[in-house]
Parts: structure tokens; C-alpha cells; sequence
């Protein structure tokens, strides 16, 4: 398989699926897709070892694309079905595919412990800002007064740093980055796939079609012209004055560290409890 | 002559030309392209014409039709970034080099 872009993220969909995909022009699920088909093509891993797992949403219609071993599941339940997979067939690497209402709000609390247990699931969570396949309701993840056809006068809630809350939660790997930085995305999920622990990527995403008619961002270029250049990488935000970063999109890994990860701690208490009954 | 109708299993209706072995031969041509001298391959059925492709086209070797589907208006331009590639969400152009 010769090293093109293009050429790897064919290769590995499924072509009895209708194509072109559900997703709107511009929207930028089909650029994730793209960058995790080829973290995995650069690693080198059996698409028979790979398992993705979604839930309900814009996002989670992606393994039904994607010729690996997928799961197509209840809203919000994604990490749950995740877990039981993973607990059941330890050696298969575990991709949950997520939007940020399905992952922040219904989700929310399957989230919050896979990172506490720090399960080996590795979570991509799309990040649009908006419930985009329901017709644009409120999500968590909704910026203060911006407009969503639940909040027709701008929204009065504060939004939800999903980072800070699987770090808060003791996610092992945390990183971020927007739909713009494709090579970074890719080489994230690729450090993700390699980390043994619960893994959480946030990209932040453009849904030009609904977000971005709501709150007058332009096309999906421009949206992504805005995330290159309302970002910043976090080896940069050391350096700069706090005044200069509020704001601004802030890209890159913000935790990597190594903790028990618990499927091995299951097998290690199963193991201990059978030599001690003596079978 | 009788147009063969089929549903998938979303209950959509898909035409004839959509069916999966049409598919797969289109999906061969991107592969092994008919034009070989065009620096950038365009896959114009699976395009959604949103113009990410255009816009950061370091060079300017693409340009806009007036219907917003891109074409290669400047074929010594390209350098074979391959931004396209990555940006595109429809996996439907590449710039790449070898073939």
C-alpha cells in the first residue's frame, strides 16, 4: 500500500455502504474519520484488532463507514459497550467515536468513571458545539451566548471543558486539537492508540451548516480558518501573557502519565484469586 | 426496460447507478486514474462541493466552478502538499505525487 493519504482512508472503508456519506459539505466528521483511519494504518494494526464503538449522533455515524470490527449503539452508552468489550477481549484495541452531547451529557457519567477505572478505551470526542443531527438544540459544550435553535437569544449557560473534566476524573491521556490540524490530530490518536490507559481527544470541530448559519461563522473554510487561527499549542501558551491566551483554542497533549490500567488489574485479581482457592 | 429499485437498509430508496458494483468500480478509477497528466485527481461523485479543498490550497492551483465544485486551474502550481487529501472530508481529491 503506497503511503497516500487518500489511498489508505479508501482502502480501509466499506464499499457496500453508500457513498458519499450522511454527513453535511464541510462538516468536519469526515476529516476525523480520515486521520484515525490512517493513525491505525501507520501502526500497522490487524483492522480484525480494532473495534469502534458510537453512540447516537452526527459523529457516531462514522464506524458504519469503516471496515474494522464496529458497534453501533444506545445514546450516550457508547463507553459502557465500550467496557464490556474491552473487558471481554483485552488484546483488541477499543475506538469509542463520540459527539459532545452524546459523550458530555447523556454520557457524562460513563465517562467520568472509564477515566476514573482507566480502562484502555482510546475516546475521539468530536466537539461541534451543538446537538447537530436534531436539529441544533443547547449542547454542554455551547459557548456562552452563542445561538442554538434552543437558545434563540443566545445561550446563558456556561460551557463545559471536557478536558479539564476527564483530567478532573484521572483520564491518563488527555489531548485536544481542532478539525484544522490534521497531522496533529493523526499523530495523537496514533500516541493514544500506543497509551496503555483511558485516552480522551477532543476535536474541536466545525459544523458549518447549523452552528456555524446559527452564529454567522461563514463556510466550513472559513470556520476551519478561524480555528488555525484562534489556537494556540500549548508549548506557546507557556510563554505568552494570560490576556494574549484568553480565548483562544489551546491544541496539544495536556496529561500523559501511567497509572494501573484496570483490565490488567483484572486479570492480576483473577490470577491471585485462583492460585490462592488452589486451581 | 425495467430500472432495478432497490432499498438499503435504512429503507432508502437507491438507484441503479448507486448500487455497491458500481461503486467499486468507480472507488478502482480513483485509485488507477484515467488522467494521469492532472497533478490533482478530483472524485466530482462523492464531492460536496463545500470548497475546503480551494481555500487552503497553498498555491492556488485549484479554483472554484461557478457551481462551487473545484477543478486545477494552474496544474504547474501544485507541489504536492497533499492538503487536499487531509482537509477533504469526502476522500474525494488527492494531490499526491505517485499514483
Amino acid at each position: 500500500m503506497a503511503n497516500i493519504p487518500q489511498r489508505i482512508v479508501h482502502e480501509y472503508l466499506r464499499h457496500d455502504k453508500k457513498f458519499p456519506h450522511v454527513w453535511c459539505a464541510g462538516c468536519s466528521n469526515g476529516i476525523v474519520l480520515g486521520a484515525i483511519i490512517r493513525a491505525v494504518a501507520s501502526l500497522n494494526i490487524d483492522r480484525n484488532d480494532i473495534v469502534m464503538v458510537s453512540g447516537i449522533g452526527c459523529s457516531s455515524r462514522m464506524p458504519v463507514y469503516v471496515d474494522f470490527n464496529t458497534l453501533h449503539t444506545l445514546h450516550g452508552r457508547s463507553i459502557a459497550f465500550a467496557t464490556g468489550v474491552k473487558l471481554h477481549k483485552p488484546h483488541l484495541k477499543v475506538i469509542v467515536v463520540t459527539g459532545d452531547g452524546d459523550c458530555a451529557a447523556i454520557g457524562g457519567n460513563h465517562l467520568i468513571h472509564a477515566a476514573r477505572r482507566n480502562i484502555d478505551l482510546k475516546v475521539v470526542m468530536i466537539n461541534n458545539n451543538i446537538y447537530g443531527m436534531t436539529g441544533g438544540q443547547c449542547s454542554p459544550t455551547t459557548p456562552h451566548n452563542a445561538y442554538a435553535t434552543t437558545a434563540p437569544y443566545g445561550n446563558i449557560e456556561p460551557d463545559f471543558d471536557i478536558c479539564n473534566l476527564a483530567m478532573g476524573a484521572g483520564a491518563t491521556f488527555v489531548a485536544r486539537t481542532t478539525a484544522f490540524h490534521v497531522q496533529e490530530m493523526q499523530s495523537m490518536i496514533k500516541e493514544a492508540l500506543q497509551h496503555p490507559g483511558f485516552s480522551l481527544i477532543e476535536v474541536v470541530s466545525a459544523c458549518p451548516v447549523i452552528y456555524g448559519r446559527l452564529n454567522k461563522k461563514g463556510g466550513a473554510a472559513q470556520m476551519l480558518k478561524d480555528f488555525r487561527d484562534n489556537s494556540l499549542p500549548l508549548a506557546a501558551v507557556e510563554k505568552l501573557p494570560p490576556e494574549k491566551v484568553e480565548g483562544k483554542i489551546i491544541r496539544g497533549i495536556l496529561r500523559k502519565e501511567i497509572r494501573p490500567e484496570f483490565t490488567a488489574e483484572y486479570a492480576a485479581l483473577c490470577k491471585r484469586v485462583q492460585t490462592e482457592r488452589g486451581e | 426496460m425495467s430500472k432495478k429499485v432497490e432499498k438499503d437498509r435504512m429503507g432508502m430508496i437507491i438507484r441503479e447507478e448507486d448500487t455497491p458494483e458500481k461503486m467499486e468500480v468507480e472507488i478502482t478509477e480513483i485509485k488507477a486514474p484515467c488522467d494521469k497528466d492532472s497533478p490533482v485527481l478530483i472524485y466530482y461523485n462523492w464531492c460536496k462541493k463545500c470548497g475546503i479543498c480551494v481555500a487552503f490550497c497553498p498555491t492556488g492551483c485549484l479554483g472554484r466552478k461557478s457551481d462551487g465544485s473545484p477543478y486545477v486551474q494552474a496544474p504547474e502550481k501544485c507541489t504536492h502538499c497533499e492538503n487536499c487529501d487531509r482537509l477533504c472530508p469526502d476522500f474525494a481529491i488527492t494531490g499526491a505525487k505517485e499514483r
